[in-house]
């Protein structure tokens, strides 16, 4: 019985001295400047938590080896807390306030998704914790006054603004007939307000406007309707399932349509698992490795593709960019601050303009950023089948001409 | 613009096809969640878990040079055997409980599977290419993908199949008579327990089979089961237990009107309609029985 009794003393001994330690753990120690992160390692969003992680941690290593962060005369580095979140936005606002108030993190970096921004984005406004997310571009977080939030990509009205207006402008000026179909969630309907702005803006009409629903794996419906009154474009977003489901349907029911825009076509690896199906898609991207934006770590996007390849046995998808240019504005805003005070930070971080191989970034009131447009690819192929994704609008970044209209399916 | 079914004709022949076809692909999973429903008052909430296992059997297949069509006799092998370890493991601890208890043992199973798979599998969504083509009708206004077709015509030929070995095998006798009255049948020397975990078997392995072919027509994802354990459920309940060639009519017929309302109503109201749909056929039932049993009194 006293042997028992000693035991549950020293292990509640050694708990106790564990729990203070992680609270001193806090912020910035020794030369430590440590961030924390809930990140999607399991559950629904895993493979994108996962470029996520891979995006944050490939930027830490580069801007440590690279001197660090050079705050008030002393050097630091970065370190990052990670959480799994689960996908879900309850674990992710609890791991949050844990991160915050058991931890001790001053600086946050975001999570994967607009959903699980969302959750955390209140908390960390309330605690006055500075966050730079890389993955939430829904546009509701950047209409709420949110003070502490930044985001590096641009908002999700923007997606597929570019291809309405490029439409637009191969019809010579003159409004298109527009198809679109969106799943039912808070980013998908984001970028259907983008497109419903576009089209007011060029005198476009929407001929088709089908929600699908969140348990989406058949498109028939809406694509027969397409068949029927033949618009101009097709537009789909519906994260990676709508990519993939809409491809295999407008290739089995030959849908002609001279343009068809979508997102997630890089998540979805499209042309690897529809080949040659998938040719003249065209995608939205936040990045795309060909750009020529340039900064001191990663050189340019061509390079930074390289090396993470190497490091992690993958070409990096556009969520493991965006993830890797928030910390390079961490470190910019913490050096030019020239402090650790949260307010001095936050305010660092709004005045942010700068550079990164990721593209400009200079954030607007409410958080968004604001400096860099979207960038759509078209897939193209080979005669051998082999596909690749060339940027094609804006024509400033374009390294290939849009193919337009898209071939008929029996001239294919 | 709502109404563009009925400018266009041949939308209602693509409407009716494109919803039969989906339909009977619906009717094979409530199929096996009907049959083990009747026979051990068992509502399997990782219905729609097995089905996408099944995907995922199928989709390996794909993966490793092998056509995914040949899934349709593989899966169903594989996810017999699943089928029976569940039950050995789990379901025959609660077969004879109360239905919630049954519930909560499935869901929990159903989390389970989820959770596997995606750690697995990862979270991709993923599809196999058949490569089958299209036909076309009425030229070029109506056309049905080919995988839709042999989709279709593969879960005929399995629903005919177990409706024949139900009536002429001896364990699909044993089968029925448990369904009918399990104490009786216990009395008589059918081994209930083999009858059971059979039963579980068949129910896996159909959702095996439709496993294959969804992985073909449509895609695959370690999230997504509960759609179609929803689905089969509704048809469960639309055709009501123990009916199997009323869960075939009700499949096809909640499909053809799921189309309609998709046309008719709007996307976004697709998945609500069929739900409206339920709750008045519910209803309706009930006024039925209350009316029933006024009459007895």
């Amino acid at each position: 019985m006293k042997i028992k009794n000693i035991i549950i003393t020293f292990v509640s001994a050694i708990a106790i001295l564990f729990s203070t330690s992680v609270v001193s753990l806090a912020k910035v120690v020794g030369d430590k400047i440590i961030l924390g992160a809930a990140i999607s390692l399991t559950g629904k969003y895993s493979s994108n938590g996962v470029h996520t992680q891979n995006g944050y941690n490939m930027a830490v290593d580069r801007i440590n080896s690279m001197g660090g962060v050079k705050v008030g005369g002393k050097t630091y580095m970065f370190d990052i807390i990670y959480y799994d979140d689960e996908s879900n936005p309850k674990r992710a606002a609890q791991l949050a306030e844990r991160l915050i108030s058991q931890d001790g993190v001053e600086f946050m970096l975001g999570p994967y998704s607009s959903g699980l921004t969302k959750a955390i984005a209140p908390v960390t406004e309330k605690y006055g914790v500075p966050m730079v997310e890389a993955n939430g571009a829904s546009r509701s977080l950047f209409t709420k006054g949110y003070k502490y939030l930044f985001a590096v990509l641009a908002p999700a009205n923007l997606y597929l603004d570019v291809a309405i207006r490029t439409a637009v402008e191969l019809n010579g000026g003159k409004g298109v007939r527009i198809a679109q179909a969106f799943e039912q969630d808070a980013f998908s309907q984001d970028v259907r307000l983008g497109i419903l702005d576009a089209a007011k803006d060029t005198g476009s009409k929407i001929i088709i406007d089908d929600k699908l629903p969140k348990e989406l794996n058949d498109m028939a419906a809406t694509l027969a309707k397409v068949k029927a009154t033949k618009p101009d474009v097709l537009v789909v977003s519906g994260h990676t399932k709508g990519a993939l489901t809409a491809i295999r349907q407008i290739a089995e029911m030959k849908v002609d349509v001279p343009m068809l825009a979508m997102t997630h076509c890089d998540a979805a690896k499209l042309s690897k698992q529809h080949g040659a199906n998938s040719q003249y898609a065209l995608c939205a991207s936040q990045w795309h490795k060909t750009l020529t934006y340039k900064d001191d770590f990663f050189t340019d996007g061509m390079t930074y593709d390289a090396d993470f390849t190497k490091e992690f046995g993958y070409a990096p998808p556009y969520q493991a960019a965006e993830s890797s240019a928030a910390l390079l504005v961490f470190k910019d805003a913490f050096e030019r601050a020239g402090s650790f005070d949260q307010k001095k930070v936050r305010d660092a971080l709004a005045a942010t303009n700068m550079q990164t191989f990721y593209g400009n970034i200079k954030f607007a009131e409410g958080g968004q950023n604001v400096d860099k447009p979207m960038v759509l690819f078209q897939v193209m192929c080979d005669d051998a089948g082999k596909c690749e994704n060339k940027v094609v609008a804006p024509l400033k970044w374009a390294s290939a001409e849009l193919i337009h209209p898209i071939p008929k399916w029996s001239d294919r | 613009m709502d109404f563009l079914i009925f400018q266009v004709p041949m939308l209602t022949v693509q409407a009716v096809l494109d919803g039969l076809l989906l339909g009977i692909l619906f009717a094979l999973i409530a199929y096996g969640m009907a049959l083990q429903w009747g026979v051990m008052n068992i509502i399997n909430i990782a219905q729609g878990d097995l089905v996408i296992l099944g995907g995922y059997i199928a989709y390996f297949m794909y993966l490793y040079g092998i056509h995914p069509a040949w899934g349709v006799i593989v899966s169903p092998i594989i996810m017999y055997f699943v089928g029976v370890i569940i039950y050995k493991l789990v379901i025959n601890k609660v077969v004879d409980r109360d239905l919630f208890i049954s519930i909560l043992a499935t869901f929990g199973i159903s989390i389970l599977f989820m959770q596997l798979m995606n750690f697995a599998f990862g979270a991709d969504v993923v599809l196999a290419n058949s490569g089958y083509g299209t036909t076309m009708l009425f030229d070029n206004s109506v056309t049905l993908p080919n995988s839709k077709i042999f989709s279709a015509f593969i879960s005929i030929v399995f629903a005919i199949g177990l409706v024949i070995y139900m009536k002429k095998s001896k364990l699909g006798r044993a089968i029925r008579a448990t369904a009918q009255n399990a104490r009786a049948a216990k009395i008589l020397g059918v081994d209930t327990e083999k009858v059971y975990a059979a039963t579980f078997g068949i129910n896996a392995a159909l959702c095996g089979v439709a496993g294959a072919l969804i992985s073909i027509t449509f895609t695959i994802h370690p999230y997504m089961g509960l759609p179609y354990t929803i689905r089969s459920f509704m048809i469960v309940i639309v055709a009501g237990l123990g009916n199997l060639p009323g869960v075939a009519m009700s499949g096809m017929g909640l499909g053809v009107f799921e189309e309609f309302a998709d046309y008719i109503l709007g996307t976004e109201f697709r998945i609500g309609s069929v739900f409206l749909l339920l709750v008045l056929i519910l209803v309706y039932r009930r006024f039925k029985l209350s009316k029933k049993r006024e009459y007895l009194k």
